[in-house]
């Protein structure tokens, strides 16, 4: 069992995809522009890590190792392109504003790396813990980062007024900004790492 | 091998196409909701509509308002521009039979938000209501016309302008044909 919460728990900190592996970071730049953007492309995510890493874990004695790559590909476009017609349905919105990066989730070096390094080899129970850790991680990470760059690039969270207009710092909305948050958060992470070993 | 891809594409794609065929009615729904709900922003007046009547001219989707005499109100053009920072910008534009713009709704745009993206915000598209183009220089100030551009953001500003002029002009040129009670 505590090994059960240890697959589950790694995603979040120890092994976090983005703060620690910096796994998948096209879609974390780029997406992270409001707090509700980072939020939403990381919830979509962890469905499709969850949802692939289930499935793969189920095949993995039907599919044959010479043909695996392929074989996971279509998995994991599938799960996406169900959450883009799900999204596109029921909350245009922020369809409309991840639009691109929704579809780009299939390249998303987590969700194929998770399936081929942990799916693909172990049961499928904690298959799916380590699919929802890790998508739970990469959302974190997202959130944090959204947060951080509309507060000071849009001077509200979540869409709520924080700081007047004219306090804006325009970079943190733009791709630099991105980069230079990542960069602060994980040397942050870093830090509390060391000191925590 | 190959038994094992086919039978993991076949479930795929059945997967897939009962969701699609789950949430196609939606999506159609939500976009013409939102097609709707923009028509009626842009040709809102203290005058009653009638019908509104839709047809295709020089490539726009037109949607004529008519009164209950058949007069023509004006219209809402569904325009765009690919010259914008990122993607194909999408707007309604409500036009009066003057030719004088009503009001602009965006329909869909992907700019850098922030910067942009901040066209969908009333200071800046709604300093268009009520300006006649034949009085009004419909280019940005930077190229010497009379619209304010967003800070920071021209060319989104420009391609926005654009895209409004681009429905004036296709107006100015065809409501002759609209005029009197459209096709009926």
């Amino acid at each position: 069992m505590s090994n059960n919460l240890q697959t589950f728990t790694k995603g979040l900190v120890k092994e976090n995809p983005i703060l620690v592996l910096l796994l998948g970071c096209c879609p974390t730049l780029a997406t992270t522009t409001s707090a509700i953007n980072g939020m939403s492309m990381g919830l979509a995510t962890t469905f499709v890590l969850i949802m692939s890493n289930l499935v793969i874990s189920l095949l993995k004695g039907f599919i044959p190792d010479k043909v695996r790559i392929p074989c996971f590909i279509v998995v994991i476009a599938s799960f996406v392109t169900i959450v883009q017609l799900v999204m596109q349905a029921y909350v245009p919105d922020i369809y409309e504003t991840l639009g691109l990066f929704i579809p780009l989730i299939v390249v998303n070096c987590i969700v194929l790396g998770r399936a081929e390094a942990f799916a693909s080899k172990n049961p499928v129970f904690p298959s799916i813990l380590d699919g929802a850790g890790m998508g739970l991680g990469f959302t974190f990470a997202l959130t944090i980062l959204g947060c951080i760059r509309e507060l000071l690039g849009s001077g509200s969270m979540f869409g709520f007024r924080i700081l007047p207009e004219t306090a804006n710092i325009l970079l943190f909305i733009l791709p630099p900004g991105a980069f230079i948050c990542l960069g602060f958060l994980i040397a942050i992470v870093n830090q509390f790492r060391k000191e925590s070993h | 091998m190959v038994v094992a891809l086919l039978v993991i594409t076949a479930v795929s794609g059945g997967l897939l196409g009962l969701v699609y065929g789950m949430t196609k009615d939606t999506i159609a729904e939500v976009d013409l909701k939102k097609n709707q709900a923009a028509i009626e922003a842009v040709l809102k007046t203290d005058t009653p509509i009638d019908r509104i009547e839709e047809t295709i001219v020089d490539d726009l989707t037109y949607n004529l308002a008519y009164d209950a005499q058949g007069n023509l109100l004006g219209a809402a053009v569904k325009t765009y521009s690919n010259a914008g920072f990122s993607g194909r910008i999408e707007l309604m534009v409500g036009l009066l039979v003057d030719g004088t713009i009503n009001a602009v709704s965006v329909l869909s745009q992907s700019e850098t938000p922030g910067l942009g993206a901040n066209m969908v915000n009333p200071k800046f598209k709604d300093q268009f209501n009520g300006k006649n183009p034949a009085s009004y220089n419909l280019s940005v100030k930077k190229d010497g016309g009379d619209v304010d551009a967003i800070t920071a953001a021209t060319i989104s500003s420009r391609a926005f302008t654009g895209a409004v002029k681009m429905a004036c002009d296709s107006f100015e040129a065809n409501k002759s044909k609209f005029m009197k009670g459209g096709q009926q």
